[in-house]
């Protein structure tokens, strides 16, 4: 890994020497130094700014490109790239571009949705685990080996099967497939958060600037969430990041089952889904919605791994 | 006798372990009196360390347990208290300093929100007020430029500067007992005298009693009124600092008195320097009789049967030794 190593060290040196004159201190605090630090890493940088259009595109996109979604229209069905449809056609005619922006918009929202719920039950696991030590911490730790051994894909295949219809009558048919898919990907991601969060509290609750704070009358919850949590942060903001794809993957793969949104619902996996039939007589179809999972992942995963060389104090850089 | 600010009598703080009960303090008694300098010595593992976080209530429990005795705060014992009536003694009442001045501090915080968040904690003020106060703290623990350098981080500090700020946050709510857990330990010989003057001027300042815990006898000497010296769990030795250096009565107070480095003598006469031979008896199973007979050289019969007493050899000159 080319961002890993510390030897653009000697040749940075001479150059931020320059940038802060004598005069004038630099007082950065910790995200300045992130910030600093996740800049080196050009990958990550480059990923930033490419995810960046992407989210600017599905967020207003609708408003420059006016297309409909669901405009149907035969006599252009299955064309490629041209003026009017920039990335052709499906089989009903319906222009791709509105299309996957709109999907866009439904993936990325899933995904962070669902890396919002694995990190929610991760850090509440984690850190309870991590405090409490002892019974509880067994017992919570054999919660989450148990999970880590279901299988993942089948879970998540009988619980859409037996909860679809359930949900559909309370929240409609969209909002229905988004709730409980966000649930089932959550549901079953928190695990390797729990696992860090509770490493990280057992190591940083035994820290001096913990015990002196309680040694200065912070309370138990004080001690927690002012002075235990804030530390523990940079690797769950790395995990937290990586979840985001690993949800968008999940989410997509279930569309492409059937199993996710229906299929008036676009979304990359359930347009890749559709897709899948003409990829002899219009591979541009699958292409697109196939690319875009593909570059937003690994976008995600480059800020992830520069997030990791930025937030970790003890890599020199 | 007017009463003492804290009076610990007969502590014993045990540790379950794997192994069995440790016995790390055995039945402490000492006592500090408002306005005085504390010296507790003793070498590493004699129960300095647990005898200063069992007055906090710091120690984790379990493993650790008090098995008997009283800590009187201004006649109040401590000991039962709940958790959230130790939170209001801490820091306001009783304040301590440890060894590791490196990573006592926080690191994603400024020192400024830390000493505020103390001040808060414990006194109602604003944040803006807080903050205020915070300055106010490090302008008299001297730090250069405490205006600006509330809004540093704690790795723009040098190890005696964040001392410094440790001082700041233990003092900023005025307490009336600093316990100070070997504050100068990690630092370098200049920046220690720099340390143990600027407590000095603080505790004339607030009016405060210290409890300094330190294996430094030189540091006793120059700081300290009185000293207690302990010995795997027990107090050995208590006196006024002058009596204990003029006319140490135990052989233990005695041989770390020798151990101290003199330049002068050393240098001149070529000596080696004198150490107490042994090592401190295991505290899962301590010996029935003087905790030190092993190690002693003039052990007699007697010193294997009990423990002898705490027996009083001049003014407020206690020693716990048969001779």
């Amino acid at each position: 890994m080319a961002g890993s190593t510390p030897a653009s060290l000697t040749a940075e040196a001479p150059a931020t020497a320059g940038t802060a004159p004598a005069a004038k201190r630099q007082n950065f605090s910790p995200w300045q130094e992130a910030w600093r630090r996740f800049r080196r890493h050009k990958m990550a940088l480059f990923s930033a700014i490419a995810l960046a259009v992407i989210l600017f595109a599905v967020l207003f996109g609708p408003f420059i490109w006016r297309v409909p979604i669901n405009e149907i229209d035969f006599a252009a069905k299955l064309q490629g790239p041209s003026w009017s449809h920039p990335l052709g056609t499906d089989d009903l005619g319906q222009d791709l571009l509105a299309r996957l922006i709109y999907g866009g918009r439904i993936s990325i929202a899933v995904g962070v949705a669902a890396m919002v719920v694995a990190i929610f039950f991760g850090l509440l696991v984690g850190s309870v685990a991590g405090m409490a030590s002892g019974r509880v911490d067994a017992a919570l730790m054999w919660v989450t080996d148990l999970f880590l051994s279901l299988p993942q894909l089948p879970l998540l295949l009988l619980v859409i099967y037996l909860f679809r219809e359930p949900v559909k009558g309370v929240l409609g048919v969209e909002g229905g497939a988004f709730v409980l898919i966000v649930a089932v990907i959550g549901g079953t991601r928190w695990m390797s958060a729990a696992r860090l969060v509770r490493a990280q509290f057992l190591s940083l609750r035994e820290k001096e600037f913990v015990e002196a704070a309680r040694a200065l009358g912070a309370s138990r919850l004080r001690q927690v969430t002012q002075h235990i949590l804030p530390n523990a942060l940079g690797p769950v903001i790395v995990v937290a990041t990586i979840d985001i794809a690993a949800a968008i993957i999940a989410e997509s793969t279930l569309s492409f089952l059937g199993l996710g949104f229906p299929s008036d619902v676009p979304t990359w996996g359930s347009v890749l889904r559709d897709a899948k039939d003409y990829l002899d007589i219009a591979p541009h179809w699958a292409l697109f919605p196939g690319s875009l999972i593909f570059i937003t992942v690994l976008a995600i995963n480059f800020i992830g791994d520069g997030l990791r060389d930025a937030l970790d104090p003890r890599r020199v850089l | 006798m007017a009463e003492p600010l804290l009076d610990i009598r007969g502590l014993k703080t045990w540790f379950k372990t794997e192994d069995g009960m440790v016995r790390a303090v055995d039945g402490v008694d000492l006592h500090i009196d408002s306005g005085e300098t504390l010296g507790v010595v003793g070498e590493s593992g004699c129960g300095k360390t647990v005898t200063a976080r069992s007055v906090l209530k710091l120690i984790d429990m379990p493993p650790g347990r008090f098995e008997a005795g009283q800590i009187l705060w201004k006649g109040r014992d401590l000991i039962p208290l709940e958790a959230s009536e130790m939170n209001s003694i801490r820091a306001k009442e009783i304040a301590i300093i440890f060894q590791e001045p490196m990573t006592s501090l926080n690191p994603v915080y400024t020192v400024g929100d830390q000493i505020a968040e103390v001040i808060e904690l414990h006194q109602k003020l604003s944040r803006k007020q807080a903050l205020v106060a915070a300055a106010e703290m490090l302008r008299l623990v001297n730090i250069p430029n405490p205006q600006r350098r509330v809004h540093d981080y704690p790795h723009q500090f040098s190890g005696g500067m964040r001392q410094r700020v440790m001082i700041a946050m233990a003092l900023s709510c005025q307490p009336k007992l600093l316990i100070a857990d070997e504050p100068t330990t990690a630092l370098d010989v200049t920046i220690q005298a720099q340390i143990l003057e600027l407590m000095q001027e603080m505790k004339d300042r607030f009016g405060m009693a210290i409890m300094l815990i330190t294996h430094a006898m030189g540091v006793v000497a120059e700081t300290c009124q009185r000293v207690t010296v302990m010995y795997a769990g027990l107090v050995v030795e208590e006196a006024p600092v002058e009596a204990l250096f003029g006319n140490p009565r135990h052989p233990y107070t005695q041989g770390l008195i020798r151990s101290i480095p003199r330049v002068d003598r050393s240098a001149a006469k070529k000596q080696r320097l004198e150490a107490i031979a042994g090592t401190v008896p295991n505290m899962l199973e301590p010996p029935p009789g003087c905790r030190f007979a092993a190690r002693c050289k003039f052990a007699m019969d007697i010193c294997n049967q009990g423990i002898p007493p705490l027996k009083e050899v001049g003014t407020g000159h206690f020693v716990r030794c048969v001779l």
